[in-house]
Formats: structure tokens, sequence, C-alpha cells
């Protein structure tokens, strides 16, 4: 045993700066326009300054519960959205802020959920870890870490039962890849050629344990030759790379029902609530070193900076409408309403929310 | 009308409900070449094929996640778990999935599922496979319960569990798998929620659902022939939504209720029943409300007392005759 504390487990090896990424030539880079790169960014910008704003909030008591923050992710769930085709779903676990952004939700309704109000995207219901907007094909926002990686699996079978050619991504963590539920999911995908690409987005920790102190074998992308399912892994803090692999894996499930395993480091500057210590578990060097030499926005900015797509005018123009973006939302959600008492007993049955439909008798809520 | 098992009234619901909707498909361990464990898909794999029945691996959280999954999406899987027990592996799935979904996206949206298998003791298979969950289902709001307990009743209530837009949770017996009925050949449904007195009586109420149902039955049959008394029994049915009304109107008229159930007494439906009663039939009640549950234990397996552990005409006799 070492006297090493705490222990530093940095998830992977050092990315390679994305200036330098070949992922920039593969066609679903090279045909991007300077206004999608743009787009990309600014997607990503307002992820970022949209948690900045929760975390304040959270920390002036504003909103309760758990705050699990993505900040130091975005180039994962920004990139993998941005390659879905038309008919293609997302379903992704508790730390959904990013995802629900990166598809294109209302940030005023998930502020306005995260303070509990009857204009949030759940009606207060949900809270931070249950997003939902199945109009834009997002399914969650879920809670139970892994649990909903056989709902992916379902929605993937529903596509191809229908036969509409889509496919479902499905988020999960590293800190998911030892539930039971999850290698079920993968039998079950690569059994019935499902077409869903599970995506584990490695950020080094499940909560305060690292990679090496929970998942034995040579790397959780790996175990996907056990089920025989196609397997890549890539560099979440490369929006290019996020971009290709995910475009790559999505057609291969869409084109040819081919279920895949795409595992995606990336890093997580908050702790795994904000509530929770950071220091017992990793040093503040390592996430400083995160911070100044693999920050995705930062990455990125000096991409499209160097590509001659962002200048620094556009840059403060862009974070300055996110920043505004923020508050409005922020002034939304305080001036909305609470969910009625009453509310408290709807929503829990289709049929009761629908009495012209209603087949059945006797009572369904009790006292 | 045509004489039937319980068993092929629920093979025909499947049929008839699978016919009609492309959107239904069944899903479970041994449902489709094997012809079901219990031979309640049999015959289907050979009449609509492999995409509408599906066979699975033993992998329940897996399977039956999926189904949450595919309902979300808008078809219609009927989930078969072999034995009702297995839903402990599958739970997280059951109750924070399936459950909780609609009230977590704001009613944005809907699960139209159904898990059915059997769900009883009696078999001599011990405590592993002789769980009976439907109280523990019930305390979930957001699942709906029922648990039939003749063959018309299994083919009507499965017709409207699978038209259902909310989860179902579906509970049989093999014991009664192969109980005749009466059942039509043609299409019909029973609302879900709605009880019925499966006899009618004066001097006592006894309450059941599923299997106990059959036992109250043969204990109020007892009752008449070697006591002179006139038992009511009124089958639930459905365990959620609950059919107050119609117990509520028997314990007016008889002035006494007791309880039977295969469940642990422990919070059982019982334990609901109870309340309901005293809450709004207290003025009309001659004695106190009684119970006949399974005796309080896991599921024995020694043949002869497991028969002991479970609620069976002469411990129902005995009860009421302790009542009147």
């Amino acid at each position: 045993m070492t006297k090493k504390t705490p222990a530093a487990d940095p998830p992977s090896e050092p990315a390679p700066a994305v200036r330098a990424s070949p992922a920039a030539l593969a066609p679903v880079n090279a045909r991007l326009t300077g206004e999608e790169r743009i787009a990309l960014y600014r997607t990503m910008v307002r992820i970022r300054r949209f948690e900045e704003r929760c975390l304040r909030a959270y920390q002036q008591g504003r909103i309760g519960g758990f705050l699990h923050l993505y900040i130091g992710q975005e180039a994962v769930a920004v990139g993998c959205c941005s390659v879905l085709g038309p008919e293609d779903q997302v379903i992704t676990a508790y730390r959904d802020h990013g995802h629900a952004i990166a598809v294109g939700m209302n940030v005023n309704e998930l502020m306005a959920e995260l303070y509990g109000r009857a204009t949030g995207c759940s009606k207060g219901k949900g809270g931070s870890m249950h997003f939902f907007d199945p109009a834009r094909r997002f399914w969650g926002g879920h809670g139970i870490v892994g649990g909903q990686v056989p709902l992916g699996a379902g929605i993937a079978f529903a596509l191809k039962y229908r036969g509409v050619q889509g496919a479902c991504l499905t988020f999960l963590g590293d800190g998911a890849v030892n539930q039971g539920a999850v290698h079920e999911s993968y039998n079950l995908a690569a059994l019935w050629e499902l077409p869903v690409v599970f995506v584990i987005e490695n950020n080094g920790y499940s909560m305060g344990t690292s990679q090496r102190r929970s998942s034995a074998g040579p790397g959780l992308a790996r175990r996907a030759e056990g089920y025989g399912l196609a397997w890549d892994t890539g560099n979440g803090h490369d929006l290019y790379e996020v971009r290709e692999k995910t475009d790559r894996l999505l057609r291969l499930a869409r084109e040819e029902h081919r279920p895949s395993l795409l595992e995606i480091t990336t890093y997580r500057y908050r702790g795994h609530s904000v509530a929770d210590p950071d220091s017992t578990y990793r040093t503040k060097e390592e996430i400083e070193n995160y911070r100044r030499t693999k920050d995705p926005l930062s990455l990125i900015h000096d991409t499209l900076a160097a590509e001659g797509v962002l200048t620094e005018e556009l840059a403060k123009e862009i974070d300055a409408a996110a920043r505004a973006e923020t508050e409005r939302a922020v002034r939304f959600a305080e001036e909305s309403p609470y969910p009625a008492p009453a509310d408290i007993l709807k929503d829990i049955y289709w049929e009761e929310d629908n009495p012209a439909h209603k087949q059945s008798r006797g009572r369904i809520s009790f006292e | 009308m045509p004489l039937i098992t319980y068993r092929e009234a629920l093979n025909q619901a499947l049929a008839e409900e699978l016919e009609r909707d492309p959107a239904v498909f069944l899903l479970g361990e041994e449902v489709g070449q094997f012809q079901g464990a219990y031979k309640v898909t049999e015959g289907l794999l050979a009449r609509f094929g492999p995409k509408r029945v599906v066979d699975t691996p033993i992998s329940e959280a897996g399977f039956v996640g999926l189904g949450v999954g595919a309902a979300m999406f808008g078809l219609r899987p009927v989930v078969e778990l072999m034995f009702w027990s297995f839903y402990s592996v599958a739970f997280d799935q059951i109750l924070n999935n399936a459950a909780n979904v609609r009230y977590m996206s704001g009613g944005l949206v809907n699960v139209p599922l159904v898990i059915r298998g059997p769900a009883n003791g009696g078999t001599n298979v011990g405590a592993t496979h002789s769980h009976t969950p439907e109280n523990v289902l019930a305390s979930h709001p957001g699942v709906k319960v029922v648990c039939p307990a003749t063959a018309y009743d299994a083919k009507g209530l499965l017709k409207s569990a699978i038209r259902d837009n909310d989860p179902v949770m579906f509970l049989e017996n093999t014991v009664l798998y192969n109980d005749r009925g009466e059942v039509p050949a043609d299409d019909y449904t029973i609302p879900l929620g709605l009880a019925e007195v499966k006899r009618a009586g004066t001097d006592l109420t006894l309450v059941a659902h599923g299997r106990a149902v059959v036992n109250s039955l043969k204990a109020a049959q007892l009752l008449e022939a070697e006591h002179d008394l006139s038992v009511e029994v009124v089958d639930l049915r459905s365990i959620r939504p609950l059919d107050e009304q119609t117990v509520l109107a028997s314990v007016r008229k008889t002035h006494r209720a007791l309880l039977v159930e295969e469940n642990k007494p422990f919070c059982g439906v019982g334990a609901q029943l109870a309340y309901l009663i005293q809450q709004q039939a207290f003025d009309d009640l001659d004695a106190p409300v009684q119970r006949v549950s399974a005796l309080d234990a896991p599921a024995i397996y020694s043949p002869p007392l497991e028969k002991e552990q479970l609620p069976n005409p002469q411990r129902i006799m005995k009860a009421a005759l302790a009542m009147l």
C-alpha cells in the first residue's frame, strides 16, 4: 500500500488538443458550415452557463434535492446529440441537464423544474434527475443508476418492431457499468440486433469511487466483446471526435441493426452531486489540470478561432446571450407558481387524466 | 357457452388482442417455442410468428425494462413472468420505471404495459416461488393490479388490461389454470375495478380475490349445508382500482365482514379493506372485521402443512362461525 492520499485516478491518458483532431476531416465534421459549428459551440456555452447559474441557485437554497452538474462533459451530449437522425431517440441517467439542452429543450422549463414550479418540464414533479421531452425524442432523465438502460433497449426494440429507421442513443455513466440491468440490456440488444448505441460517459468516478476501484477488467468498452456488440472509445474533450464516432455507430445501428457500445472519456469538475465533497477521492490539482488543459469549451473555442469561424467578439456575444438566457430562465422560474396541492394526485394514471376515455371503475387513489 | 379452462381463457384473450392490435406483442421466458411454461401461450408462436411472440433469456430486469421502454414508445407489450415471484429481480423496472415514469414526466409519457403470470402458493415449491405480491404492487401509485378467480374473468380482465393505457399487473394462479368455466368465444371485456358478488347471502360477507374466492365459495356452501348460514362472497377481481362500493354494499347488507386472502396478514389487501369498512360502514357492523390470511411465515414446502398455511375452506369456516 502506498501512502499517497487521496488516490488520484485520472480517468484516461491526456487528451490530444482538439486543434489537432483528425476527426475534423471526417465527412460528418468537414461538411459543417461555419454557422453550424458556431451553433454547436453556442449549445455548449448555454449548458455551461445554465449549470453555473443552477449551482448558484442551489447554494442560495432556491432549488432542492440533488444537483448533478454536467460541467466539463458538455462536448459529449452536444457532440452525440448533434448527429441524431430524424427518427433517433435519446435516453439518459440523472446527470441530464446537458442532454436536455442539447436536444433542444426550453431552458425556462428546465429551470422552472429545478425550482419545483408548475411551469417546469415535468410540472415540478420530476426535478433535476427527471427531465423528459418525448416531442424532442428525449425519454428522460432517470434516477436509478443503470435503470434507464433496459428502457433504451426497449425503445430500440420498438423502433425495429415498427420498421422505423432510427436508433436509440442510450447514455450511462461509468458508475452504471457494473449493474446487472446494464449487462442484461447488452445481451438483449446483441441477441435481438436492436438499433441501440450505449454511450458510456466515463468521467472517471462513480460518485467518489474511481474506475480502478470499481470496475475489473481491461476496460469498460471492451466488455462489449463478451456480448458480440461493436465497440469503440472516444475522447470526450474533442467535440469533433465525439461526433464522428457517434455518427458512425448510429449509422451502424440504424442501417444494419448492429448495436454498439461507445465509451467516451470525459471529466466532471463538480462533485457527483454538488453537495458531495470532492476532496476525499481526487486532488484539486487534478481538477485544475483538466480545467486548464482539457476544458471542452476552451478547446472548441480555440479550434473554431483557429478555423477562422469564431471571433472574440462573437464569442463574447454568445456568452452574453447565454448568460441573459439563463437569467431570464431564473426570472421565469421565480415568477412561476408552484403546483397546486390538487396537482399531487394528477399525472399518475393516463386514464384518470383522460376521463373521456376512462374504462375502469372503482377507487384508484386512496386516502 | 363453451366450457373452457382458465388457461384457455387467457390464451384466447392473448390471441384475440394480438389479432386486434398490431402493437400488442408477447415477451417472456419460454412463451414461444416451449409453448409457455404453463402453456398459457400455447400455439401463439405458430399463429403470430416470432416478431409478436418473443422468447427471452432468463433476464427479468432486462426484458421487463425493455417492455417498459417499448411501452413508453407506444407498443403494448404483454410480458410474462414465469412466476410472479421473479418480480423481485425486476422490481426497479416495475416500480421505479413503469409506475413512476408518467408522474416524473408530468404526464408526458404513459406506459401501456401488462405484466402477467401466476402468483400463488399451494404447489409445494417453497418460499422463493410462492410469493403473492398484489399488496406490494398495489401500494405503488401508478400501477393497476388485477387478480382474476375464474375463466370468464380471466379473459375479460386480460383483454381490458391489454387495452389499458397504464401499466397493469395481472396476477394469475397455477392452481386455477385447469378450472373450467363458461366463456364466450367472442370479444368481451370486464372493466378493471369492478368487483362481483359471486354468491349472494345475508348473514356474512366474505371478501376475497384470486384463488381465495374459490375457497370462500366452498366455505360458503359448507356453511349453508352444515350450519344453515347464508354467506355472500364478493370477488374483488381488481385490487387497484378497488371497487369499494360493492364491498360496502355487501357489508351494509350482512353486517359482518370476513376478509380472505392468500397474502400474509401484515399490510395485506385485507388491511386496506378493514380500514375502508371501519371508516365507511362502522355503524353497520354487528361484529369486528376479521380476516383469514396465509399464516405469517415464508411459504412452507411440506405439502400438508402448506395446505394449512394458506386459507382453506376449513379455516374460513372456523373464522366465520366465530363471528356469528
